[in-house]
C-alpha cells in the first residue's frame, strides 16, 4: 500500500466526529452515500479548505491534534473514504476513530510535531505514504516513520479478513464459553 | 502474583486466546445494541450467512432516532422510522430481545442496561456508542466500538483488542452543596483536556467517588470518552451490590452470594501501578459550565470566559478564537448571566431518576422563564414511570417545562428535538461540539441543578445563588 497525493490541510485541533459527519447523516441503514455528509456544516463556509478547487482529488488529509474525538460512529471513516481519502495525518488520533479507520483502509498516520508543522505549512504539497515501510515522505523529501498496529498492518497489506480470522478461532471461543458460564440471559 | 489494577483483572479473565503478532481475542459478556450503529453490521452477517453467536448475551433498544413525542403519534421522519423498522426486523430475524417503542423498558441504552440489572461488576460490555463507559460505574470494563466491531461481536461474541493503560483519577474530600457528579467529571476533563486519557482506561477512586450513589457514578463514568478514555470505571463496593440486588437480571439466592464473593476480588490490589494519576480536591470544586465547543472548554460557573491572548500555542489559540466566534462569546466576560434559550435535562449522562429529582427540587414552586423552552426527557420508560409516581412530571409541567417520552433526544438532535441556529442551551448532556444539538446551536454543558436554575432565570445561573 503505497500512494502519493497532494494534501488538504485543516489546521484545527480536536476535530470531532460530529464535524466529520453530523448526526443527521446517521439515519441511513447502509454505508452508501455518506461522502456528501463529510464536514457538511463546515463546507457551508466558502473558504473551508475542502471547498477550494485545489483540494479536488486530494487523498491525504492533514489535521490538528486528537483527530476523530467524540462519537464512535464508523460513518466518519466511511465518509472520508467515500470522499477519496486514503490517509489522515495528525499528531494523535482518538482511540475509537483510529480503530474504525484501520478497519476501512483509512490510514491514521501519526507524525512527530516538527513534521506536522511542516505539513500544516504546506497545503497541497505532495506527500508519499508507504505502509510496508511505515514511512511518510514529506514535501521537503524528508522521510518520517509512523507507528501502526502490526496486526492492522498485516490485515491491510495481505488482505486478511479480520472477521474471518476471528471465526477461525471458534474452538477457542467454545472452550472459553464452556469454562465461563454467563451470569445473565437476556432472553430469559 | 504481581499486584493488578481492576482493569488488568477484568482483562486477564476475558482473554480467549492470544496469538503471536495479533491482539488478544477478548470475550464480551454483554452486547448492547441500538438502531443507529447496528444496521450495517447485520447486513454483514446476512451477506456472509452468519448467525448471532450469543443472542442471550445481547439486548437491543431504540433511543437515538427515537421520537420523544407521545407514542401514539406516528413517526413523521421517514428515515428515522425506517431505521426503527429495520431494528425490529434485525432483532426478530436474529433472535435478539428488543425494547421497542411499545415496551415499558425502552430507553437510552446506558440507562436501560443498569436499571434491569444486566450491568454487573467484572463484566466486559460493549456497544456501538462511545458512552458505553457509563457501565463502568459497576466495575465493568465497558467501551464503545464501531459498526465493524459490532459485527465481530454479533458473530463471535469476541473482539480483537490490545490492552489499555490504567489512569487513576482520585477525587478526595467532600463535595459542597450545589456541586454534583457532573461537576466532578467536567472539572476532570477541563483539567486534562479532551485528549488527556487517550489510550487509557480511567479508574475513578477516592473518598468523593466512594460517597457517590450508583447513578452519580454513572454520570462520572459516562463522560470518560470526553476525557479521551474509551472506558472508565469505579471498583464495586456495597453501594454497587445494594443497587444491583433484586433487579430483574441480578443473580438470585446462592448465585447472589457467590457473585458478591467474586465481585469482592475485583478492586485494584495494593501496590498495583498506574500509568498516570491525577488527584482532584472535591471540596474545592464549584458547579462547572462549558463555554466552548468541546467538553474540555469548561470553567467554574463563577469564572470568566478565557482570553485567547493568554494562550501561547498557535493552534490552541486559533481553536479558542474559533470556539468563541461560534459561541459568540466575549473573552473576559462572566458566564453567569449569559442568556439561555433552551434548557435540556436528559441524555445518558443525566436522565436518571436522581437527575430528575435534582432538577425538580429546583423547579418546585418556580416557573420556567418565559424566554426559555425547557425539555425534560427521562432516560427510560422506567425512569418516566418512577418520575410520574413521585409527581415529578407534575412539578415540571406546572413550571412550564415539557416532560417527554424516553430517548437520547436533544443530546444529539437526531430525532427532531433540536436547537435552532444561534440558540443557546444549558444542557445536561455530554457534548458541546458545534452543531451537536442542532445546526448552528450553541451548548453550555452543566449539571441538572445548574440547568434547572438557568431555566428559571433565563440566564446561566449558579443554583446556590437562586433566590428562595
Amino acid at each position: 500500500m503505497t500512494f502519493e497525493s497532494k494534501t488538504v490541510v485543516i489546521p484545527i485541533d480536536n476535530i470531532d466526529t460530529d464535524q466529520i459527519i453530523p448526526a443527521r447523516y446517521l439515519k441511513s441503514i447502509s454505508k452508501e452515500g455518506l461522502g456528501e455528509g463529510l464536514f457538511r456544516d463546515w463546507r457551508n463556509q466558502p473558504d473551508f479548505p475542502l471547498n477550494r478547487p485545489e483540494a479536488k482529488g486530494a487523498e491525504i488529509l492533514v489535521a490538528g491534534d486528537n483527530f476523530g474525538c467524540g462519537s464512535s460512529r464508523e460513518h466518519a471513516p466511511w465518509a472520508l473514504t467515500q470522499s477519496g481519502f486514503k490517509a489522515v495525518i495528525s499528531t494523535s488520533f482518538a482511540d475509537i476513530f483510529k480503530g474504525n479507520a484501520l478497519k476501512n483502509g483509512l490510514l491514521p498516520v501519526v507524525v512527530p510535531q516538527d513534521a506536522h508543522k511542516e505539513l500544516l505549512a504546506a497545503p497541497n504539497a505532495k506527500v508519499k505514504i508507504d505502509l510496508a515501510s511505515q514511512t511518510a515522505t514529506l514535501p521537503s523529501g524528508r522521510e518520517v516513520k509512523f507507528p501502526i498496529d502490526p496486526f492492522a498492518k498485516e490485515c491491510l497489506l495481505n488482505g486478511v479478513d479480520e472477521l474471518g480470522y476471528m471465526l477461525k478461532q471458534d474452538p477457542a471461543i467454545t472452550a472459553f464459553e464452556s469454562k465461563h458460564p454467563p451470569s445473565i440471559n437476556t432472553r430469559a | 502474583m504481581k499486584p493488578r489494577t481492576i482493569v488488568e483483572k477484568i482483562w486477564d479473565s476475558h482473554v480467549v486466546s492470544q496469538q503471536p503478532n495479533a491482539p488478544a481475542l477478548l470475550y464480551i459478556d454483554l452486547h448492547l445494541c441500538h438502531e443507529v450503529t447496528t444496521p450495517q453490521a447485520f447486513t454483514t452477517l446476512r451477506e456472509r450467512g452468519l448467525k448471532v453467536r450469543r443472542p442471550d448475551l445481547t439486548i437491543a433498544t431504540m433511543d437515538h432516532s427515537t421520537p420523544t413525542t407521545p407514542r401514539n403519534i406516528p413517526i413523521m421522519d421517514q428515515e428515522g422510522a425506517a431505521q426503527l423498522a429495520q431494528m425490529e426486523k434485525n432483532c426478530a430475524d436474529f433472535g435478539i430481545p428488543l425494547h421497542n417503542l411499545s415496551s415499558n423498558k425502552q430507553g437510552i441504552v446506558h440507562v436501560m442496561g443498569p436499571e434491569q440489572g444486566l450491568t454487573q461488576p467484572g463484566m466486559t460490555i460493549v456497544c456501538g456508542d462511545s458512552h458505553t463507559a457509563t457501565h463502568g460505574a459497576f466495575g465493568a470494563l465497558a467501551f464503545g466500538i464501531g459498526t465493524s466491531q459490532v459485527g465481530h461481536v454479533l458473530a463471535t461474541q469476541c473482539l480483537l483488542q490490545t490492552p489499555s493503560e490504567t489512569y487513576a483519577i482520585r477525587v478526595e474530600g467532600t463535595l459542597r452543596p450545589g456541586v454534583s457528579a457532573k461537576d466532578i467529571i467536567l472539572a476532570v476533563i477541563a483539567k486534562i483536556g479532551i485528549g488527556g486519557g487517550t489510550g487509557c482506561v480511567f479508574e475513578y477512586t477516592g473518598s468523593a467517588i466512594r460517597a457517590l450513589s450508583m447513578e452519580e457514578r454513572m454520570t462520572v463514568c459516562n463522560m470518560s470518552i470526553e476525557g479521551g478514555a474509551r472506558a472508565g470505571l469505579v471498583a464495586p463496593d456495597d453501594t454497587t451490590y445494594q443497587y444491583i440486588h433484586g433487579r430483574t437480571f441480578a443473580p438470585k439466592g446462592k448465585d447472589w452470594d457467590a457473585a458478591v464473593e467474586r465481585w469482592k476480588q475485583l478492586p485494584t490490589d495494593a501496590g498495583a501501578t498506574y500509568a498516570k494519576e491525577l488527584t482532584i480536591d472535591a471540596a474545592a470544586l464549584e458547579p462547572m459550565v462549558t463555554f466552548g465547543t468541546n467538553p474540555g472548554m469548561g470553567i467554574a460557573i463563577s469564572g470568566n470566559i478565557p482570553d485567547p491572548a493568554a494562550v501561547a500555542d498557535p493552534i490552541e489559540k486559533s481553536d479558542l478564537i474559533k470556539a468563541l466566534k461560534y459561541m459568540d462569546l466575549q473573552p473576559g466576560k462572566p458566564m453567569q448571566g449569559h442568556k439561555v434559550d433552551v434548557v435540556f435535562v436528559g441524555s445518558c449522562t443525566n436522565s436518571r431518576i436522581s437527575d430528575l429529582r435534582a432538577a425538580a427540587s429546583v423547579m418546585k414552586g418556580r416557573k420556567v422563564s418565559p424566554t426559555v423552552r425547557m425539555l425534560v426527557v427521562p432516560g427510560s420508560q422506567q425512569v418516566k414511570l418512577q418520575a410520574e409516581a413521585e409527581g415529578l412530571d407534575k412539578i415540571f409541567r406546572d413550571a412550564g417545562a415539557d416532560f417527554r417520552e424516553a430517548g437520547c433526544s436533544m443530546c444529539l438532535a437526531m430525532n427532531g428535538d433540536q436547537l435552532e441556529p444561534g440558540e443557546y442551551s444549558v444542557s445536561t448532556s455530554n457534548r458541546n461540539f458545534e452543531g451537536r444539538q442542532g445546526k448552528g446551536g450553541r451548548t453550555f454543558l452543566a449539571s441538572p441543578l445548574t440547568a434547572a436554575a438557568s431555566a428559571v432565570t433565563g440566564v446561566v445561573t449558579d443554583v446556590r445563588k437562586l433566590p428562595q
